[in-house]
């Protein structure tokens, strides 16, 4: 029982949430779940029934909820913002439904980023990692370009590259293969795979690829802001 | 918190906005500019004109005051009370000051004072030819007056040291001397109100910048000056002292008033418009650099609230990847510095730049005798200061448009897309 507690890295209970424009909407209605470490947790559900949603309080960005979050064991209820921008920096990773790189920085130094935020090694290092990452999506080549030179499914990849730096507890992902084709598709699948078999990370993954949910430990389904079946 | 990363990351939102900032850059850049050259000029132009009159006016002049002595007969007579005495006449019998050299004594003893020098002020008729013209004559101590009182850089022809080296001789405001078509070793006479007559050759002309002052103004030394009135040795109707710190001679002329027992002016009140005049044109070059600072900050400002909108997505990406509203403000807070930085340090070499130009501009007045172009004073403090206002002012202006870069809310960016 300990050690099971121990184990999981994100637990939410009872967490609601409404949205008051135009009316109140009830979008996330009593969402209770656990993840623990090394799971690879796929969320599907219709279009609009809150997946987006859910993920943003998750990930500590949206903290407009009610209910308890626990990440690694500490609840981030009330917590001050600058807590909560830590935890997303160290333990956890996102990818956004639509990729967002940094225009500025070219694809070695977006990917570089948080670590450079969280600065726990020296640049070189973190550079070094930056480039096993890059290596690992197969897009090593595509180290020095801007953002605006790579095409989508490229640019999703340095997003998985980016949130994998810090070596996170948990990744997020919203709908990270919506633009690669089927090849490519199965590489990002493979890696978290990996991700989650060899480092122990766990991995929750909102998709409306069916192949690839049912490839993963666990799916989980909602419907109209509820778990329907997890 | 990470300032090297902060910093990166400001410079690169920096670069990639190159042409927008660059713009708010040479914003702060002008007025930095303007700043320095406008009170460089300023003050420059304060000083000569305060110079004009204040580095050859003693701070405090002793002198005997003609007018009616305080203690009449007949208060001695009737003793203390009021004495109502009509038809008082003042006193001309006696217009030196005694004990002259106990008082220059004192002065040099005085560690307060820079200097003091000994003259004699008189009136004397001065006639070359046909023409009579009624003129001041002071019996100076030449080295002493050049000394303290610059009295050489007036001098616009001959050779002022004669006064002493050459006997019977004298120096004439140029105006007066070109009334009179004397030129320097013509040979005029002069008429003491003793009723002496001497013939003093003219060894050089003055010119103070002041023309009714030069119409009237002649100088001999002390000695022609005193044969010239028939008296002794000892005569002095005037010492001008030289203070070390002016601000002191108020109170310091009202005490030598009581130790020497005679009149003391100081140069605050004999001159005290020209205290206000200085004080004018630097309220004017001050008010006028802040306006521009003013005006390059709200440049600052708005540059910095536009670069916030284009840059909403890469602040959600930051926030949303662990950077908080703290660090996102401090980045844009680096922009906002770093303009002024970069501005300000452009400013202080255009500044000096202007100044230069300004220096060299030609500016040639009857008045001004030994100027020949625009005056320029280099002061490392306005320097000092234009940098500090830009840091300051970009750091003002970078402070809302900061605060609002850090309350940006990841989510609604992001579901914006
Ligand atoms: N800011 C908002 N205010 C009001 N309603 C909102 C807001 N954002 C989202 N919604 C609504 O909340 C519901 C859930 O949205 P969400 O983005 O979580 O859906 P989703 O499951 O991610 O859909 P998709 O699969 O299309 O991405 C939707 O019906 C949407 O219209
Ligand atoms: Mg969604």
């Amino acid at each position: 029982m300990e050690s099971s507690k121990q184990n999981i890295i994100l637990e939410a209970k009872n967490i609601t949430k409404y949205f008051y424009d135009p009316v109140k909407v009830k979008v996330l209605n009593d969402i209770s779940f656990a993840i623990k470490r090394s799971e690879f947790v796929s969320i599907i559900g219709k279009s609009g029934c809150g997946k987006s949603t859910l993920l943003y309080v998750l990930s500590t960005m949206d903290s407009d909820y009610e209910g308890d979050l626990f990440i690694d064991g500490e609840n981030m209820r009330g917590r001050k913002e600058k807590f909560l921008a830590n935890i997303r920096n160290e333990k956890i990773g996102f990818v956004f439904q639509f990729h967002y790189l940094l225009k500025e920085f070219n694809v070695l130094h977006n990917v570089m980023l948080p670590a450079l935020k969280l600065n726990l090694k020296s640049k070189e290092a973190i550079e070094l990692d930056a480039l096993n990452k890059l290596d690992m999506l197969g897009i090593k080549n595509l180290a020095v370009k801007k953002p605006n030179q790579l095409s989508g499914g490229e640019k999703q990849r340095v997003a998985i590259a980016r949130a994998m730096i810090n070596d996170p507890l948990i990744i997020m992902c919203d709908e990270p293969t919506g633009n690669l084709d089927k090849k490519n598709s199965s590489i990002v699948f493979d890696i978290f795979k990996r991700l989650s078999t060899e480092q122990g990370q766990a991995l929750l993954v909102v998709t409306h690829d069916p192949q690839f949910a049912e490839d993963t430990n666990r799916i989980i389904e909602m419907e109209d802001g509820r778990i329907i079946r997890q | 918190m990470n300032y090297s990363l902060i910093i990166s990351v400001s410079k690169s939102l920096l670069i990639a906005k190159w042409k927008q900032t660059l713009i708010a850059a040479i914003g702060v850049m002008i007025a930095i500019a303007m700043f320095i050259a406008l009170l460089s000029f300023m003050t420059g132009l304060n000083i000569m004109l305060d110079g004009l009159i204040l580095n050859r006016t003693a701070h405090i002049r002793l002198f005997k005051e003609i007018k009616p002595n305080p203690v009449q007969p007949a208060d001695n007579y009737f003793g203390s009370g009021h004495n109502f005495i009509s038809s008082l006449k003042s006193n001309t019998a006696r217009t030196e000051i005694y004990n002259n050299a106990a008082i220059s004594k004192a002065l040099q003893n005085d560690n307060r004072v820079a200097g003091s020098t000994e003259r004699i002020t008189t009136q004397a008729f001065i006639s070359y030819g046909v023409i009579d013209i009624n003129a001041v004559v002071n019996g100076i101590d030449v080295a002493k007056e050049a000394a303290l009182f610059s009295f050489n850089d007036y001098i616009v022809k001959g050779n002022p040291a004669d006064l002493n080296n050459i006997p019977n001789t004298i120096i004439l405001g140029k105006a007066l001397a070109e009334r009179m078509t004397v030129n320097t070793g013509d040979v005029i006479q002069a008429t003491s109100v003793a009723g002496i007559r001497y013939q003093l050759k003219v060894v050089g002309l003055f010119q103070s910048g002041i023309n009714d002052f030069d119409k009237v103004q002649c100088y001999a030394s002390i000695i022609t000056t005193q044969k010239l009135l028939n008296k002794p040795e000892n005569y002095i109707t005037d010492i001008g002292v030289r203070l070390k710190d002016m601000s002191m001679a108020p109170a310091m002329a009202k005490e030598y008033m009581q130790i020497f027992e005679t009149d003391a002016e100081d140069i605050q009140s004999a001159n005290a418009q020209f205290e206000t005049g200085s004080r004018v044109r630097s309220v004017i070059s001050y008010s006028v650099g802040i306006v521009l600072l003013l005006v390059a900050g709200f440049g600052i400002y708005n540059i910095l609230n536009m670069m916030i909108y284009e840059k909403m997505d890469s602040i959600a990406i930051m926030k949303a990847t662990g950077f908080s509203a703290r660090d996102v403000r401090w980045v844009f807070m680096g922009i906002s510095m770093g303009i002024g930085i970069f501005g300000g340090i452009a400013g202080l070499i255009f500044g000096f730049v202007f100044s230069n130009v300004i220096d060299q501009i030609p500016f040639h007045t009857s008045a001004l005798p030994t100027i020949t172009t625009f005056p320029v004073n280099y002061d490392l403090r306005f320097y000092i200061i234009g940098i500090s206002f830009s840091l300051i002012t970009t750091y003002f202006a970078g402070w809302i448009p900061s605060r609002k870069a850090g309350k940006v809310d990841p989510v609604i960016i992001i579901r914006g897309k």
